[in-house]
């Protein structure tokens, strides 16, 4: 019978089917990181547990860690936390990439750069951005912390099988945009919960022509379209990404892989439950005005009036929206004047996205009505890669600041964090209420758009800077 | 984990859809490494007019009187109402940690977050998914009658209200198992130990890299 990639995927982890749906799968990686796992491993140890696996995981801290300054962490609370990763991993023996590491960075952009993260791989971790290695052809998502102690209990967990869904971005995107407006226009298309109890796979030949920078970026906000997983087909692309890398399989092992690996792709006559198609010639580069994913429009489009809304709940939900985001209807988007620029997180902070970013400002000054613009590289491989490449001397000599690599202000977890009534342009994920700070207004965008915004004071078309 | 019994509670109205687990413990709260005391943060930034300071256990609070779960007698309910999409964005179970120890013990809508959802019932607490119009009937109930009240049956799977209305809802029979009896999840996964180590020896002759040690 054909077959999607999720169903080879899935279909190759089973250990056993209890028949109502559910199965037990086997999980090949855990990623984890100091914020959702200090409880698993606790419960661990009560229960008098050990690591099923041990050496099949891989730790690092992200969420919590200062973008600058980090041999003195003020806060006493994040300090625990990231002591206790410390030793629950001396205590396990798990590897861990600790903060002076150059291998540290965001959970999931050292993932694949490491070659932790494979294609045909099942991938967990506790966080739900770990769809962003489905990128690989991996079945990677996020779980909860009771999950990460079973995961590590167990290397198994039950899991319900979703349904399939196929988004097809046809044809080639115009000059200018992005993988980043590309899933904009996705989850602008389908809504917050247009995935829920489905796996996305992403195709059509806008997607085929992504590097594998762009495609974690789409797979990556698979989450915010309702969807735990979301997976590109491996290619040659795909292939040529991983070779080489640490912890890639190597000589006669590699030529088998790749065997296995080219099969991982849906079977041609594969049936997908829904099957939804874009045209990529019309995607402009995307703007959020609300304060969920799926509140987003162009650059050349205002925001809404709830007015124009039928639905009684949906009506609602812009007027909250507006309420909290101080913006009134009918505001042309370039018109949304803001306060700050962060372009990192694990949606867009690979090298691919600082070259864009680099691109616009090269020459050209960050806006004095800017307070702050930072650039938070994804990894410490990447901001070394980018300073090798002078992309640091490019932003700071335009007015960026250039950071140590985190999460930092896509969440706010370490100080990086926006002021009540600030706005900012994101290169991050969420734009939800108190996201990046307390009464913090997120817009998203690509990181090409938020360093045009850093330049311009305001949203302005990339492409006509 | 406690097992899930029958009970009777007041249900109180949260009405909005996509309410993201950022809202329900906003991330200023995820930096303890326990699982309790999370309830008094539960919806911070709607519940509080001023900001928290973890670090300040003696703080006093400003309570917003306008928010559903401050007003009497929703500060007492088990159960929440919420429209489309509730629990949805990031994946930290500090969500229902805050919310069990709120000491609600239910939530219906007509749709969740996936992991929210996975997550709701490692901790004995129960998501419902009821149809759209059947939500829309509980709101009208419980908010022209303060203190409506409806008994959550896990057994028969349906939700009656004080009106005597009954709903049914569907679960999966492994999860409504697990919560009824209060099952270790661990330990029934160890139960299969020798097929999980069967499976290892069979994939690691098939794709030997994936057992490869990740070293330091």
């Amino acid at each position: 019978m054909a077959k999607t990639l999720y169903d080879k995927l899935w279909d190759d982890h089973v250990i056993h089917d209890y028949g109502d749906g559910t199965a037990l799968i086997y999980i090949d990686r855990q990623l984890l990181h100091e914020v959702t796992s200090p409880q698993a491993f606790e419960g661990l140890k009560l229960a008098g547990r050990k690591p099923w696996r041990l050496n099949t995981n891989l730790a690092v801290p992200d969420h919590n860690v200062p973008t600058v300054n980090r041999e003195v962490i003020e806060d006493p609370i994040s300090k625990l936390q990231l002591e206790t990763l410390d030793a629950n991993c001396k205590e396990t023996g798990i590897t861990k990439f600790d903060m002076f590491d150059e291998r540290q960075g965001i959970v999931h952009v050292i993932g694949p750069e490491q070659g932790a993260s494979l294609p045909g791989m099942t991938i967990v971790c506790g966080d739900s951005h770990t769809s962003t290695n489905g990128a690989l052809g991996a079945m990677a998502f996020g779980i909860g912390t009771s999950e990460v102690e079973h995961v590590l209990a167990t290397q198994c967990l039950v899991q319900k099988k979703a349904k399939n869904m196929l988004i097809k971005v046809n044809g080639r995107v115009g000059k200018g945009i992005t993988a980043k407006d590309i899933v904009l226009a996705i989850i602008g298309e389908i809504g917050t919960a247009g995935g829920t109890g489905y796996t996305i796979e992403f195709g059509g030949d806008a997607i085929s022509a992504l590097s594998m920078e762009g495609r974690m970026t789409v797979c990556n906000m698979a989450i915010e379209a309702g969807a735990r997983v979301g997976l590109i087909a491996v290619d040659q692309t795909t292939i040529d990404y991983v070779e080489g890398r640490p912890y890639s399989p190597k000589c006669e092992e590699w030529d088998l892989a790749i065997e296995l690996w080219r099969d991982l792709k849906s079977d041609k006559d594969a049936h997908f439950d829904k099957v939804i198609e874009l045209d990529a010639a019309n995607i402009e580069p995307q703007v959020t005005w609300g304060t969920s994913p799926e509140m987003v429009t162009s650059i050349s489009g205002v925001v809404p009036d709830p007015e124009h809304e039928k639905s009684d709940v949906k009506r609602e939900g812009i007027e909250n929206a507006l309420k909290y985001m101080a913006l009134k209807p009918a505001t042309a988007i370039s018109d949304i004047k803001i306060d700050k620029v962060f372009i990192g997180s694990c949606t867009n902070s690979r090298i691919e996205d600082l070259r864009e970013a680099a691109n616009v400002v090269k020459g050209k000054k960050v806006s004095s009505d800017i307070k702050l613009a930072m650039i938070v590289p994804g990894s410490g491989l990447v901001k070394h890669q980018a300073e090798e490449e002078g992309l640091d001397k490019i932003f700071l000599e335009s007015g960026f600041e250039w950071r140590e690599p985190g999460c930092s202000m896509c969440l706010g977890m370490n100080p990086d964090q926006l002021e009540p009534g600030e706005r900012c342009a994101s290169t991050s994920n969420r734009n939800f209420e108190g996201r990046q700070g307390q009464g913090g207004r997120t817009h998203l965008v690509s990181p090409g758009m938020a360093a045009a915004a850093a330049v311009a004071g305001h949203f302005v078309d990339v492409r006509k800077l | 984990m406690e097992k899930f019994k029958t009970f009777t509670g007041i249900v109180a109205p949260l009405d909005r859809s996509n309410v993201d687990t950022d809202a329900i413990i906003p991330k200023q709260f995820l930096k303890s490494i326990k699982r309790s005391g999370f309830g008094p943060n539960l919806f911070d930034d709607w519940r509080y007019l001023d900001s928290a300071n973890p670090l300040n256990e003696k703080q006093t609070r400003k309570v917003n009187p306008d928010f559903v779960l401050n007003q009497s007698p929703y500060d007492k309910a088990e159960v929440l109402l919420a429209r489309e999409n509730f629990g949805c964005g990031s994946s930290r179970e500090h969500a229902v940690w805050a919310i069990t120890d709120f000491g609600l013990k239910v939530v219906l809508a007509p749709s969740f977050g996936d992991i929210f959802y996975s997550n709701s019932f490692k901790n004995g607490f129960l998501p419902v998914r009821l149809k759209a119009e059947e939500i829309d009937s509980l709101f009208n109930s419980v908010e022209s009658r303060k203190g409506f009240k409806v008994t959550v049956n896990l057994e028969e799977q349906y939700i009656e209200t004080e009106d005597k209305e009954k709903f049914s809802f569907n679960i999966d029979a492994g999860l409504k198992e697990r919560m009824l009896e209060g099952l270790d999840d661990i330990g029934l996964t160890l139960n299969h130990a020798a097929e999980i180590r069967e499976y290892e020896q069979r994939r690691k002759k098939i794709t030997p890299w994936l057992f490869k040690e990740v070293s330091a």
